[in-house]
Formats: structure tokens, sequence, C-alpha cells
């Protein structure tokens, strides 16, 4: 079946597989959005405890979706996951530095004699739910903005600043895309919290959550679509493989791809319609639209990074050097074979989707958390 | 390409070993004893007796602490491919990516979606599906070590691929190839057997430690039945895919495996060391002895390595003079084939650059013709090809001694067990629990012998360390070393703190 499929086909279809996986990881990223919740929605312990046990359940999807995020890069894309992941080193080490605190911060925050402290494991639990998002967020920007690096011939590639990625912090583009995700993720928990928790005063301040963050996730995400529409971006000729420049390559795109713009401003509404319906029709079903609605904005500016001979990883050093779908894929046969692999993508969303039904099925309270013997 | 710092090698090599060594503390222990809980929930389920359900409880508690710290050091390993040797990550990514995604496609989602129902779900699902999805934790996490080790497999024995000089790299041609690599296999039976076994014993000494303080005796000697009669068998079936291990390194590395031995020089019906050590002064050139004291059982190398006594097993000198007699190329030969190699790889690039077809068919042909050796062309000198025999050998014969212990152990246990004497006996009840730290040991040998026994390689006989690692300032990579050394030591500490108390306070709170 995908036999047929010619190199490029597969390598646009490889690349929607890595949009999708990246839209999951940000709708997951609610978790970490409502870790840095904590104290502002729980005013007593059992509020605390309320909120931990309701993310807790879920932590592990998001920190799959990431590992998996970044299996189908190596996969797919072998020489994106050298040159960044290689290069931008302190970036990527930050960002796994702040995943590493929180696999164990849930497990052990509350347990007797835990070594650091309570309170230890809920500053483990900011420190993922801010400074890990804001630092996605910035390494995400660097695909639109750039990165300094140099791939040679053989395809081997050295960053050029000593920095190692840490200089993407100096790019209000990249700063504005990671504060942006960070307040999506705020924006996207209180909603969760709203659908799944039975606890009035949790509820109340979650709405409040929602009333002022939402004003700074649409600055933010206004600036970050107007910045992208206005900004250079880097074509590649389909024959010589050849990159330029071009100014306002992704406006160029979305109207290459109206299919694209439209996505985008179909998500768009539906993430506000999640908020505003929550807000002024009392409804607690307002996560399912914000969080449809993020992954389909995702999805469009993933696509739209990497579609239309656009070059998704563009180095400010040494333009040829910068990464199409076309020059830092696997080989024909390997996506062939993980193609087949993907058939099994339907099947694992149906399981999840299963049990996510399941454990969701009631609200949960207090009481529900502190007859478990086993909360967190 | 140029040979990167040795110190940046070092160091990088240095944090993958540290990473992979903490990760590996804990990833045993899950792969087992999700095993071990399913069967204990299973009897739950089928006898319907409350006390299983506590049982199944307590030991399900203790794998969410080992779980979770599994998992904080799991994530480094994946991204590490890329942090720290993207060199790596092009070169053979092509292939080596596919079951590290597949890993996380087929078991990162089965173990995370299932554990939550396994404990959280107790009341929100019926007995029979909480039952299947603890199974399905149980086998997500032993496909995810399937994966890995077929990724590993692959290291050691590179196959299914061919190296495009046009992208310069190598390319998957063969994916059942690899997928079905007898190295993958005989180290992933052998990787979690001897997981089965870690849990086993973890089991066995916890429920000792009961024993020897005089409570939670019914819960003690029903758990210390069933692992140690699990353990057995496990154990047993442990031995025999070791076995199987050093018969794929006799075939595929013979330098490892004469490293594993200490044996310099090669010889028919070769004997296998069951004690020895190594005399310091020996290198592959002079005459001195080999071990200072040794106690060998004849042939057994030769019986291990090829299934015959009379077998020739190569030592470390035929392996870098080489030997024609036994058809073997010397190290210094393969080098100099090798660096051929890397020229016409670089002319080629150079001759299509400038559109000189001719020049780039000629050169293409030189290296098609020594491209065979084309990964030892980035070694300097023939006796790079040697391993750091001392911590090869010593971590080989820690691992089977110990390994033979567990087996003593479990029968005796057994032995005790029905013969109703185990309360009694307090000195074999101490030495049961002080068995534990010796599984851990055993399990870390096992990786270093599989790691350092194929130095210098990343590939074997394909990509030196040195061509392999990420183009940092090593600077760079002592600094996160050092960051992960303490984070992951401190959590390390936390995790046992916590494991202990837990232990301490039993199965009855659960």
């Amino acid at each position: 079946m995908f036999e047929k499929l010619s190199y490029i086909m597969l390598q646009q279809y490889w690349w929607l597989l890595v949009a999708v996986l990246a839209a999951l990881f940000i709708f997951m990223t609610f978790v970490q959005g409502g870790q840095t919740l904590l104290y502002t929605l729980g005013k007593t312990e059992e509020q605390r405890d309320l909120i931990i046990n309701t993310l807790g359940r879920k932590w592990e999807l998001g920190f799959s979706a990431l590992v998996m995020f970044g299996g189908a890069l190596f996969a797919a894309f072998p020489l994106f996951y050298a040159t960044s992941f290689g290069g931008a080193y302190y970036v990527w080490m930050a960002i796994l530095f702040c995943f590493i605190i929180q696999a164990v911060a849930y497990e052990y925050r509350k347990k007797p004699n835990n070594g650091l402290g309570e309170k230890t494991y809920e500053v483990f639990l900011m420190i993922n739910g801010s400074l890990g998002i804001i630092l996605i967020g910035i390494a995400l920007g660097t695909l639109f903005t750039g990165g300094n690096f140099v791939v040679n011939e053989m395809n081997l590639s050295h960053w050029t600043k000593p920095t190692y990625g840490l200089e993407a912090v100096l790019n209000w583009y990249n700063l504005a895309f990671g504060f942006m995700l960070f307040f999506l993720a705020r924006i996207q928990a209180a909603l969760y919290f709203i659908n799944t928790i039975e606890n009035q005063e949790i509820t109340n301040r979650a709405k409040i959550v929602l009333k002022y963050e939402t004003w700074i996730f649409l600055i933010l995400f206004s600036y970050v679509i107007f910045s992208l529409l206005t900004m250079v971006g880097y074509n590649y000729d389909s024959l010589t493989k050849i990159i330029n420049v071009e100014n306002q390559k992704f406006l160029h795109n979305f109207i290459a791809m109206p299919w694209l713009g439209a996505m985008l401003s179909v998500g768009a509404v539906l993430l506000l319609w999640g908020i505003g319906s929550t807000l002024w029709k009392k409804s607690d079903k307002g996560i399912w639209f914000s969080g449809i609605g993020t992954i389909l904005v995702v999805i469009s500016l993933v696509l739209v990074l990497g579609y239309n001979h656009t070059a998704f990883y563009p180095s400010l050093v040494d333009i040829q050097s910068s990464l199409t779908i076309e020059n830092s894929s696997g080989s024909h046969y390997t996506l062939i074979a993980m193609s087949y692999v993907s058939l099994m993508v339907p099947f694992v969303l149906a399981y999840i989707a299963w049990a996510w039904r399941v454990m969701n099925r009631d609200k949960i309270t207090i009481e529900e958390v502190q007859n478990d013997a086993h909360h967190y | 390409m140029e040979h990167l710092d040795p110190s940046l090698v070092d160091w990088s090599r240095a944090q993958f070993a540290l990473t992979a060594l903490y990760h590996w503390i804990f990833v045993p222990l899950t792969l087992g004893l999700t095993f071990l809980v399913a069967i204990m929930e299973t009897i739950y389920v089928k006898t319907g007796d409350i006390w299983w359900k506590k049982t199944t409880k307590f030991w399900m508690t203790l794998l969410a602490i080992n779980f979770a710290i599994g998992l904080a050091t799991g994530i480094i390993m994946e991204f590490e491919f890329g942090t720290n040797w993207s060199n790596y990550s092009w070169i053979v990514g092509d292939i080596f990516g596919a079951p590290l995604a597949i890993e996380g496609l087929m078991a990162f989602f089965m173990e995370s979606t299932f554990f939550a129902i396994m404990f959280f779900g107790w009341d929100k699902v019926s007995k029979k599906t909480h039952l299947i999805s603890t199974w399905l934790v149980a086998i997500g996490s032993n496909l995810s070590a399937l994966w890995i080790l077929v990724a590993n497999g692959w290291m050691q024995h590179p196959v299914g691929m061919h190296f495009n000089p046009d992208t310069a790299r190598n390319e998957m041609v063969n994916f059942w190839e690899i997928l079905f690599n007898p190295n993958a296999y005989s180290k992933f039976l052998h990787t979690i057997s001897s997981g089965y076994v870690l849990a086993a014993l973890f089991i066995i000494s916890v429920s000792s430690w009961y024993l020897l303080k005089g409570r939670n005796i019914q819960f003690a000697k029903r758990s210390i039945m069933i692992a140690a009669s699990f353990g057995l068998i496990v154990s047993i079936f442990n031995l025999t895919t070791g076995d199987d291990s050093a018969r794929q390194a006799a075939l595929n590395q013979p330098m490892k495996l004469a490293a594993m031995e200490g044996l310099y020089d090669g010889k028919s019906s070769a004997p296998i060391v069951a004690f020895g050590i190594l005399n310091p002064k020996k290198n592959y050139l002079n005459d001195e002895k080999e071990f200072l004291f040794k106690i060998e059982i004849p042939d057994g190398l030769s019986l291990l390595g090829f299934h015959s006594i009379d077998a020739y097993v190569p030592g470390i000198k035929q392996l870098v003079l080489g030997d024609k007699e036994h058809n073997i190329t010397s190290a210094a030969q393969k080098l100099s084939i090798g660096k051929k190699a890397v020229t016409a790889l670089t002319n080629y690039k150079i001759a299509k650059k400038e559109g000189d077809t001719l020049q780039a068919q000629s050169a293409l042909n030189i290296f098609e013709e020594n491209a065979k050796y084309l990964g030892y062309g980035y070694l300097e000198k023939p006796e790079d090809v040697i391993p750091n025999v001392p911590i090869t050998f010593y971590a080989f014969h820690t691992m089977v001694t110990f390994g033979f212990w567990f087996i003593t152990l479990f029968i005796i246990i057994l032995y005790l067990a029905m013969t109703n004497e185990l309360e009694q006996k307090r000195w074999f009840l101490k030495a049961a629990l002080w068995s534990l730290p010796l599984g851990y040991i055993a399990q870390e040998a096992g990786w270093i012998v599989a790691e350092v026994g194929r130095q210098p390689w990343a590939i074997q006989d394909m990509l030196p360390v040195g061509m392999a690692t990420s183009q940092l300032s090593s600077t760079s990579v002592m600094f996160t070393f050092w960051m992960f050394a303490i984070l992951f030591t401190a959590l390390l500490i936390a995790e046992v703190k916590i494991m202990i108390t837990q232990i301490k306070i039993g199965p009855e709170e659960v």
C-alpha cells in the first residue's frame, strides 16, 4: 500500500504525523498548566490533593506523547533530530531536566519520608509546568526563526554559538511563542478542572483564571500569528533544492494552501468557544472545544511550517544548511516501513479514548481521593 | 568526517554510561514486578480472596515508586542519542530511529494508559477489566524492552542496511532482518529474564525481612513461595539465554568474548575461567601469564561459544595481529582498507560537488571495494580495537557468579519452605535479604559487559564512538554530566527512603 506512494508523499505524510503528535502533546500540556495553578486554585491541603490527583491520572499520557514526538522525529526526520538536539544542547537538556523532575513528583510528593519534602516536589511540578513549557515553546519558535547551525557535506552538523541554543531566549518571537504555550496550558487546565472536578471553589477560581489569562493568551497568540504572516521564510526550489529567503513566506503558504488557513481559523474559534461557553453559558464541556481547537491550530501551524517547499528549520549561519522535509528525512524504505507501523495509531488513540472515558465518567471529589489508598 | 575531541568523547560516554546505569537500576524491577503483580491479581480474581487483593496492592505500591523514577531516568535515554550522539543519529538514525519510535507507539502509550487504570481504576472498571489492564502494563513494559533491545541488538550486530554514499549514512534495506536479528532476541530474552530474576529477589528480600522481624508471616511466606518458584524458572531460562548471548558474541563479537574471558592467545578446546585474577602486566604483545591465579573448566569456552569442545576461540592477539591459519584479518589491514574507504568517500563527495562525473564514479568504485571496513578507517591504531579487558572480564564473572548463586538461593528457599523450616533458618533469611544488592550488581555488570566489551564501537565494526558524538564543547557535556549525577543521586536516595518506609509500613496499611 505505502510502497505506491512517492518519496515526497511519504515525507509529507510523516510531517503530518509529526504535526498530529505535536498537537496531541500541546493539548496534553493542560497537565503542566494545572501544575502551575496548584496554589492559585487549591487553597487548602485537600483541594491541592484533589488537583494533583486529577492531573496525576493524565500526566503520563503527556509524557508519552513527548517521548513519541521525539521517537517519530528520530525515525522520520533523523537530520532534524541530530541537528537540533545535538546543537541546541542546553535548551533541550533544560527541557529534559524539567520533565525528569515531573516524573517523580506525583508519586513521591505525599509519600512519607520522601527525602526532599512535599514542597520540593511541588516546586518540581511548578518548574515543569512553567519553565518546561516556556522552553518547549521557545524551541518550537526557533523552527520559524531559525538556529545557529551548519550541516556539512557529510550531513553532520554543529552549532556555531557557545550558548548551544540558549541564545533563542533573546528572540521576541520565540519568547512570545513560549509564553503563549504557557498561558494556553493554564487556560486548558482551568477548563479541564471545570470539566473534571466536583468542587465549587476550585471551579470558581478556575473561571477567574480563564477570565483574565485568556486576554494575555490572545495578545500573545495574535502577536505570534501576525508576526508569522509578515516574517521572512525560507523557500526551496523543488528541482535544484536551493534554498532562498522569501518575504512573507508563511502568508504565501496560507494562500497556497487555504485549507490550512481554514483549519487555523476553525481551531481558534473552537478554542474561544470553549472558553466563552464555560464563562457565559456555564458549560463544563469547554475543554473539548478548546482541546480540539488547540489540536487544529497546532496541526495547521506545523503543516504551514513544513509544506509548500518551506525550510522548517532555517539555519541563520548558512542558509543552504537549512532543513526541509526532503533533505532531513529517513530513506524511502524506512518511511514505507514506518508508515505501516503508523497504522497502529488509530488503535492506540481508540484505547486511550476508551480509558479516558472510563476514568473520567464521574467527576472527581475530595472524598474519592481521600478514600483511594493509592492517592498521590 | 573528522575525529572529535577525546575528552568530549569521554564525557559523552561517561554521561551515557551514568544515565544508562541509573536507568537500569529501576527498569529490571519493573519488568519483573509487573508480571508478578499481574499473577497475584489473577489469583485474586480467580479466588475472590481479598487477601490477595491486599497483597497485590502492596507490591503495586512499591512498583509505582520504582516505575516513576524509571520514567524519570528513561526519558533522557532516548533524547541523548540526539543531544550527545548526533553524528550517530544521522549515520545510523535511518535504522536506529525506527525501533525507538515503535517502542513509543506500541509500548509507552499502553503502559501509561493502563497504568492509570491499574492504580486508580479499582472502583471504576470491572475486576476483569482491571486485571487485563494490569497484564497490559506488564506486557507494555516488556514490549518496550523488546524494541529497545532490537535497537541495541542491531548496534551489536548490524544487519539489514547498506551505506549510501550520497547521504553519507547507513540506510535500512530490510526491516525484518533488523526485527529478527538473532542478537536482538538473545539480548531481549536474557535481559527480561534477568529482570524477572531481580523482581523475584526483591520480593524474597522484602519477605525475608518480614520473617526476620517476625511480622506479616503469612504474607511473607506466600509471597516468598511465589517469588522463589517464579525465580527458579526464570533464572534457569536466564542461564540458557545467557549461553545464547555468549554464542552470539562468539559469532559476531569475538573481541568481546576474548575480553570477557581474558583470552589473549587463541586456542582450540579453550577452557573457561570459573574464577581468575588477571595479570595487570599482561598485554597482547608480551609473553606474561594471562592470570595471576585461575580456576578453569576445560574446553568450557569452546563449548560455550561454539557448542563444540574442539572449537578454536581466537584471542585478543589474533584479533589484532591477524591469523592466516584461522582466516582472521589483522586490525592493521582492516584500518588500511577502512582509510581507503574514508578517502574515497571524501573524494566522491568533492567530485560530485564539482560535477566531475567520471571522477565521482571512480571514487565510488574504490569506496564500494573498501566499504566493508569503513568504520575501521576512523580508528587511529590497530590496538584501538581492544576494549578494556579487566572491566569486561570482572563484570562478566561477577554477573555469572551471582547468577549461579541466585539459582541456588531459589532452590534452597523452595526446599526450606516445603519442609517448613524457613522461619527458623535466620542466617539463611539474612543471606536472602542481602542477595538483593547482588541482584542489582549483576544487572549493572551485565550491561557493562555488553557495552564496554564492544568498545571502541558504537555500531560494531561500523562506527567507532569517537566518530559518533555531537560536536559540542566538552565543558558543556561535563556540566550536564554533573547535573545528572547530582539529580539522579538525589532521586535515588529519595526513592530508596520511600521504598524502605513503605516496606516498614507493610501490607496491612494498603
